[in-house]
């Protein structure tokens, strides 16, 4: 109830401010576009961060204000008619007031050149929008299920970036979140998009799986990333700051949970974080869930049960959880359980070539993003976790053996 | 419309039957029935009953929804069932929902209105209804089966579509099902409008929901192939090796998106436009004043037809088309604006130096005014391509469609049963209880999609079970109103189911100021048979 109170108080206590500075209307309309003064009632598009979102945000008014202005034309008449013209007030129909051509005619041509004035400047933002020559520096984006990949392909590096909220927060049905929402409650990731300010920034969106939508608002960007093809959009942030948007199209069961998070620095820190990319996310990619200390990738590497287990889980946390679960349990009908699975409890090779290849037709994608370390460790977690006692464990050299194979 | 009607004979109900001259010489009175009947009426109640069915299963997966987003986190449903949920709602309110209640309507009553005796092809007409009980097993078995429902969105998206388990093969099923049962009753509806007029009912002549249903019939014969095209290649891409809709192989998943929105626009138009001829029958009977502009009206509704077949890229602005193809869309969208203005404003012009009353049917109809209206805004804004792109996928478009289909299509069809129940029943329903049905429903929902504008604007996309914090309080509100809106509409049923089991005696013209033949030429309830002998029309 308080959060319903709050923004009622708050626009009270911004009247009042309004009336002792004796600025009128002008400062009322103020009031409501500063930020926070209406708490979570957020009621249009937010900050534009680009001059194209800028065109939209502008877009968006002009043709806002037109349509008002026409509801408020066009339903006064009708609400005089209701007013004046009622059967209990005693009048009579004028029945032959049923055509007249020379109405008709006014009514048709009237809208027809108010949709000619909003074209017009609808029609050069689109000629902006496509225009995508130019560009100052170019990142692929490779949407997943359910996550993002960006590509700095002239750095030759490359990260994925998944949701950083923790599943505690998020809760499952009948079992409530066990840890209070963050401020960045589901808009948040492990590793962001950095864009450098005031440059031309192209982006080439595709798809490994799925249809997906990359969407930043603030950005004035929205664009699927469709499998099998690359299609490109631009921006240009006019400031240094951080833009959040979302998977915007349905992609399966983690849809809502794949954030897009976009810092926008200064020429000099973009250039000091790409100097540090290279180092973190150069040769092999690798999730963030590793400890720093993982990422380097050692091919004779042997774990020992403890050590694989104590990477394993962090990165089932990242990857398997949402649709295996903490319980392993997978989910009836729709997602296996691992907890005395077959496979799991089975050979060693049949399960690394699940996770190698996936399942084709169902939602077990391929995981050979991940690297063999990050495999090995995962696979010898499950087979060690919940029912499975197998006891076995998976060397980086297993899984690099049957990758080649 | 100025239709002058003179009765042939004196006996001004000629051509009409009491109901219990025929009761015996139409096989079994029992149950069975049902099975058996072609008797357009019969057919006509048994398709309005099914969709009423629909109507609260699909809405009781809405609330589903919107408790789930009560609050922000997960607390009733997983997130797929969710996406379950969204895609099923969509496709029953749709298919199961809004299309069979217009056929129900168009079976009802488009013999009495063109003063036929029955639909051109009454054996078929028994086949389309039953056609669809196969479908709509299906549509809820499909939540059982390994797997689950649909979870692609109502849109069947390849790939996301190819993943789905056997319940999306059961949905594929369905839609082919309920699609060959819209080609027949289309076919039955454009065959009994054309042929079986009576002597002296001109095309021009018509009521408008006979016209309304006849361009609806031909949208619906246009398009329904296409969609059972594109999920027929759907299928086959998921089990038969074929690459439709696969890069790899050659195909491509855009291409999809074509086939299923050159179906999937003039699909919303076959939504509304029988609507639009319910409204223009009723506001016109309580304005005492006939249709401003009937011609015109003809003319706004096939431009409106046709247009809808060259608009199908603006669900599409953010796959990725040149600007030449955005601009295209973009403009022929806008294009759209000026016939369905012109139908706004011949409905205003309607009550205009009229002698208006607000019994519960025209209290619908200028809810459907003003919220339709508001509908037909917040698509001029989407049709803009550079906005459509802020807002593609965002509850912006979810408040859009659903304020052109609740206050369009479904308060259309609301304010069809106030107005036509006095004559299907011979009884007339509860006029206060109307009045509180309207009133909470328009203020409910207002409750609960308007904010959703807001949602949108700010960002929050479509089919997601949880948000970010900064969403959290209209989604309290939007489903603050969901709940009223749904448990209002119980109002409707009681009235309905009370009217029929004991309201007050309906006059033969219960409305004043009603001139289609049903009203004129037959009394309430009208018999089982009518117009056996075609009346003539002047």
């Amino acid at each position: 109830m308080q959060t319903m109170i709050r923004p009622a108080l708050n626009i009270l206590t911004n009247c009042a401010l309004c009336r002792l500075k004796a600025a009128g209307v002008f400062a009322a309309m103020c009031a409501c576009m500063v930020p926070n003064a209406w708490a979570g009632y957020d009621f249009n598009i937010p900050q534009p961060g680009t001059p194209i979102s800028q065109q939209i945000y502008g877009l968006h008014m002009y043709i806002l204000f037109v349509c008002a202005a026409i509801f408020v034309i066009v339903f006064s008449l009708m609400f005089y008619s209701i007013f004046k013209f009622r059967k209990s007030k005693g009048v009579k129909p004028d029945v032959n007031f049923h055509e007249s051509t020379l109405i008709e005619i006014i009514w048709t041509i009237i809208p027809f050149i108010i949709l000619i004035a909003m074209a017009i400047p609808a029609t050069k933002t689109v000629l902006d929008m496509k225009d995508t020559s130019n560009p100052d520096i170019t990142v692929k984006v490779t949407a997943y299920q359910w996550g993002w990949r960006y590509d700095y392909s002239a750095e030759d590096f490359g990260f994925y970036s998944n949701l950083s909220t923790p599943w505690s927060q998020i809760g499952q049905p009948g079992t409530p979140a066990t840890e209070e929402k963050g401020k960045d409650y589901l808009l948040e990731v492990d590793n962001a998009m950095v864009v450098p300010v005031g440059k031309r920034v192209r982006l080439l969106v595709t798809s490994n799986d799925v249809i997906h939508g990359w969407y930043v608002p603030q950005l004035g960007v929205n664009q699927y990333g469709i499998p099998g093809f690359i299609k490109d959009v631009w921006f240009k942030a006019n400031e240094v700051g951080t833009f959040k948007g979302q998977c915007s199209q349905i992609c399966g069961k983690l849809h809502g949970y794949m954030p897009i998070t976009v810092i926008v620095k200064s020429e000099a820190d973009y250039a000091k974080w790409i100097e540090e990319s290279k180092v973190k996310f150069g040769a092999k990619p690798l999730t963030a869930s590793l400890p720093a200390s993982a990422s380097v990738e050692d091919a004779n590497k042997k774990f020992t049960l403890a050590e694989a287990k104590e990477v394993g889980i962090k990165i089932y946390a990242a990857n398997c959880i949402a649709c295996h679960q903490t319980t392993g349990k997978g989910m009836p009908g729709a997602f296996p359980a691992l907890s005395g699975s077959k496979v799991v409890q089975g050979p060693i090779d049949a399960q690394i070539n699940v996770l190698l290849n996936g399942r084709p037709g169902t939602a077990m994608v391929s995981f050979a993003r991940l690297s063999d370390s990050e495999l090995a460790a995962v696979i010898t977690y499950t087979k060690n976790s919940w029912d499975n006692n197998t006891g076995k464990i998976v060397q980086p050299a297993d899984v690099k053996a049957l990758r080649k194979a | 419309m100025s239709t002058a009607i003179t009765p042939t004979h004196d006996h001004a109900y000629q051509g009409a039957h009491d109901a219990r001259d025929h009761h015996d010489d139409h096989g079994p009175g029992n149950w069975t029935r049902i099975f058996t009947t072609t008797n357009h009426k019969d057919i006509g109640s048994m398709y309005l009953w099914f969709s009423l069915f629909m109507f609260f299963v699909g809405g009781s997966m809405a609330l589903l929804i919107r408790a789930e987003l009560f609050q922000p986190g997960l607390q009733f449903v997983q997130p797929e069932v969710f996406n379950s949920l969204t895609t099923v709602h969509a496709l029953i309110m749709i298919f199961g929902a809004v299309m069979p209640a217009f056929t129900g309507f168009a079976n009802w009553l488009i013999p009495m209105q063109i003063g036929a005796a029955d639909m051109a092809f009454p054996r078929m007409n028994n086949w389309s209804f039953w056609l669809m009980i196969p479908a709509a097993i299906l549509l809820f078995a499909s939540f059982f089966v390994p797997g689950g429902a649909a979870a692609s969105g109502w849109t069947l998206y390849p790939p996301l579509s190819i993943q789905g388990g056997i319940g999306l093969d059961m949905t594929i099923l369905a839609i082919h099902i309920l699609g060959a049962s819209s080609i027949m009753g289309s076919i039955n509806i454009i065959t009994t409008l054309l042929n079986m007029r009576a002597p002296g009912m001109t095309l021009m002549k018509m009521p408008m929901f006979c016209w309304t249903w006849l361009i609806t019939a031909y949208l619906m014969i246009a398009v329904m192939p296409v969609l059972a095209g594109a999920i027929t290649m759907l299928l086959t891409d998921r089990h038969f090796g074929t690459s439709f809709f696969n890069a790899a192989g050659g195909g491509d998943p855009t291409m999809f998106m074509h086939i299923f929105w050159f179906f999937g626009h003039p699909e919303v138009y076959i939504l509304i436009l029988p609507a639009f001829g319910i409204v223009s029958q009723i506001i016109p009977t309580f304005a005492r004043k006939p249709l401003f502009g009937y011609a015109s009206m003809v003319y706004a509704t096939a431009s409106i037809a046709m247009l809808s077949f060259i608009v199908w890229g603006h669900h599409m602005f953010t796959v990725g088309m040149p600007a030449a193809g955005q601009l295209f869309f973009m403009y022929a969208t806008m294009l759209i604006a000026v016939p369905t203005g012109v139908k706004i404003f011949n409905w205003i012009a309607t009550m205009w130096r009229g002698s208006l009353s607000f019994e519960t049917p025209m209290l619908f109809c200028i809810g459907f005014l003003c919220m339709f209206t508001l509908g037909g805004f917040s698509g001029l804004v989407l049709a803009i391509v550079p906005v459509d792109i802020t807002l593609h996928n965002t509850y912006y478009v979810v408040a859009h469609f659903h304020y052109v289909l609740f206050p369009g299509a479904i308060w259309g069809l609301m304010a069809g049963v106030y107005f036509w129940l006095p004559k299907f029943t011979g009884r007339m329903y509860n006029e206060t209880l109307g009045k509180w049905h309207f009133w909470l429903s328009a203020i409910s929902f207002n409750i609960t999609f308007f904010p959703q504008h807001f949602l949108g604007l700010a960002g929050m996309p479509r089919r997601i079970p949880d948000y970010a914090l900064q969403f959290a309080e209209w989604n309290m509100v939007s489903s603050i109103g969901a709940f009223i809106l749904g448990f209002s509409q119980l109002l409707f049923v009681w009235n309905v189911v009370s009217c029929i089991r004991s309201g007050e005696k309906a006059k033969a013209k219960q409305w004043e100021g009603a001139d289609s033949l049903e009203w004129t030429h037959l009394p309430s309830p009208v018999p089982y048979h009518t117009f056996e002998i075609a009346p003539v029309i002047k």
